[in-house]
């Protein structure tokens, strides 16, 4: 039954419409889960409440109340606003979270698309939501709302290139800006002659893996690196003029592109779909065999719980940094360190 | 077909058909947006405009398999100089709304001159490479081949930008600092 649901040959726009569905899947299914899992119930426990409880069993339904909520809330655009370019900032932070989503592998061919420079276009398209971010602090015609523009284009910017240059030590290690080919490197390559659990970056990329996850914080503007929607001081930044509808999209923008970093994350450091070699090994499958179609999604999605948890635990634990500790931390030590990581890398990469 | 720059022997006849009316479709919101760009009212909106053309270069790299230019010309140009274009906008003169002081006298001049770059570029580029025909089994440029390029005959011009960029940087830091 499975062969030959394997073997079937579909048109191309059979699979291109399975894929926009399956990208809708990927994007919005981990949001709802990380947001209910962390942002409802997570934080809740750490604060020594229950959370969200009436809406269904523990409160599992509120996504759903929260959409309804959303959805019939008036869309209100602020008067001396600039209507059109109000409009679109919204669906131009979407598009960069999709953008990012169609790069990701989720298996041996299960993945929207196999480019050659997949973990760079990964990391272009991310930057595009500054546009949109941009887009709507200015049009908003409010105070608020510019100057969190303002702070949030001044701290993606800074926290790009680390975030890019974390990568580049991956990238020397691997041999490839592929992600199916990184995610194979790391099942084949050796830790000094062992290779029972491959070589999985997070062990020897440690520096560019926290230089990542921070950037990854800062880029998501996650407390601490939160200024650009500080509520005390710009009510929510460039958010605050939005209701209904597109706050709602700035809100999945916002959690879905935290779950495409994570797995950006888990396919650089930690191998992504691929499990262990000696597990294929015991379980005498190739590691790549047809079964890790089935298994990798799995196994995906278990890696981005697990970094996700990390990016939602310094979120609730951190009180947030000054807008000038946070550029000096960005130029003075994340960049510094991430160019001693690729010369290193560089280094030992000749070497051994 | 080949008019377009667009050849496949290999492509199937749906696939031709696909491809050039994406491009077609593509190159019609780059050829609109620049034209709305020097005609509109508002510095964010030109701005924004630009941005679209500038996407839609990218979209053409992308049909013509230069993946790894494509995803530069993103890098580059949207997520770094229309970001620190709009700021600095923004921080300065970010006025909603038409404004008055955007006109010039020597628009026409202007105009005069640049429909007569267009044409000069234009027919150069007509001479050169009207009958030039794309490879038949192209397949998208792979990073290894335009490394190798980069590190193997470009590496004196390759390492004069770099050099340039640097004196360009440090230039930069000397004037902003006035001390």
């Amino acid at each position: 039954m499975i062969s030959m649901l394997l073997a079937a040959e579909f048109a191309w726009w059979q699979t291109t419409a399975f894929k926009l569905v399956m990208a809708i899947v990927a994007v919005l299914i981990p949001a709802g889960t990380t947001v209910y899992l962390y942002l409802f119930k997570m934080v809740s426990f750490m604060q020594s409440r229950l959370g969200p409880m009436e809406a269904g069993p523990y409160g599992s339904m509120q996504l759903l109340a929260e959409l309804g909520k959303n959805l019939q809330k008036e869309d209100i655009f602020p008067l001396k606003a600039d209507r059109a370019v109000f409009a679109l900032a919204p669906y131009v932070v979407l598009m960069s979270t999709f953008l990012l989503a169609v790069v990701i592998p989720f298996g041996p061919d299960a993945a929207f698309t196999n480019i050659d420079v997949g973990v760079y276009l990964a990391l272009a398209v991310s930057s595009v939501s500054v546009i949109g971010i941009l887009m709507a602090g200015w049009a908003s015609a409010s105070k608020y709302s510019l100057l969190g523009g303002l702070r949030a284009a001044g701290q993606l910017i800074a926290y790009e290139l680390p975030l890019i240059l974390a990568v580049v030590g991956v990238v020397i290690q691997a041999g490839t800006l592929n992600l199916q080919g990184i995610i194979a490197a790391q099942n084949q390559q050796e830790i000094f002659g062992w290779g029972a659990i491959g070589n999985p970056y997070i062990l020897t990329q440690f520096v560019g893996f926290m230089i990542f996850m921070i950037a990854v914080q800062a880029e998501l503007t996650q407390v601490p690196f939160d200024m650009p929607i500080a509520e005390s001081e710009l009510v929510s930044g460039y958010m605050t003029e939005y209701s209904g509808f597109r706050f709602l999209m700035f809100f999945i923008g916002e959690f879905a592109t935290a779950n495409i970093f994570a797995f950006l994350a888990s396919v650089l450091f930690l191998g992504g779909w691929s499990v262990p070699p000696f597990v294929t090994d015991l379980l005498g499958i190739a590691w790549d065999s047809n079964w890790m179609n089935f298994i990798g999604p799995l196994v995906m999605l278990t890696k981005m719980l697990l970094l996700t948890f990390i990016i939602y635990w310094v979120r609730f634990t951190y009180p947030r940094f000054r807008e000038d500790q946070l550029q000096k931390f960005a130029w003075k030590f994340l960049i510094p360190l991430s160019l001693l990581n690729i010369f290193a890398t560089g280094v030992l990469k000749v070497v051994f | 077909m080949t008019s377009l720059g667009i050849l496949a022997a290999e492509m199937t006849n749906t696939e031709v058909w696909v491809t050039n009316s994406f491009f077609l479709a593509i190159a019609a919101v780059s050829i609109l947006a620049a034209l709305k760009m020097v005609t509109t009212d508002n510095v964010v909106h030109a701005a924004l405009y630009l941005l679209i053309v500038l996407a839609a270069v990218a979209a053409v790299y992308v049909i013509l398999g230069a993946e790894f230019a494509a995803a530069t010309q993103i890098l580059v140009y949207i997520g770094a100089i229309m970001v620190l274009l709009l700021f600095g906008v923004m921080l300065t003169r970010a006025q909603i709304g038409s404004e008055t002081d955007l006109d010039h006298d020597q628009k026409w001049i202007g105009a005069l001159i640049s429909v007569v770059l267009a044409a000069v570029m234009g027919y150069s580029l007509w001479e050169a490479f009207s009958d030039a025909k794309l490879p038949d089994n192209r397949v998208p440029q792979g990073t290894e081949a335009v490394a190798d390029s980069i590190f193997g005959i470009y590496i004196v011009p390759f390492e004069a930008i770099s050099v340039l960029l640097l004196a360009a940087l440090i230039g930069a830091v000397v004037v902003a600092r006035r001390d």
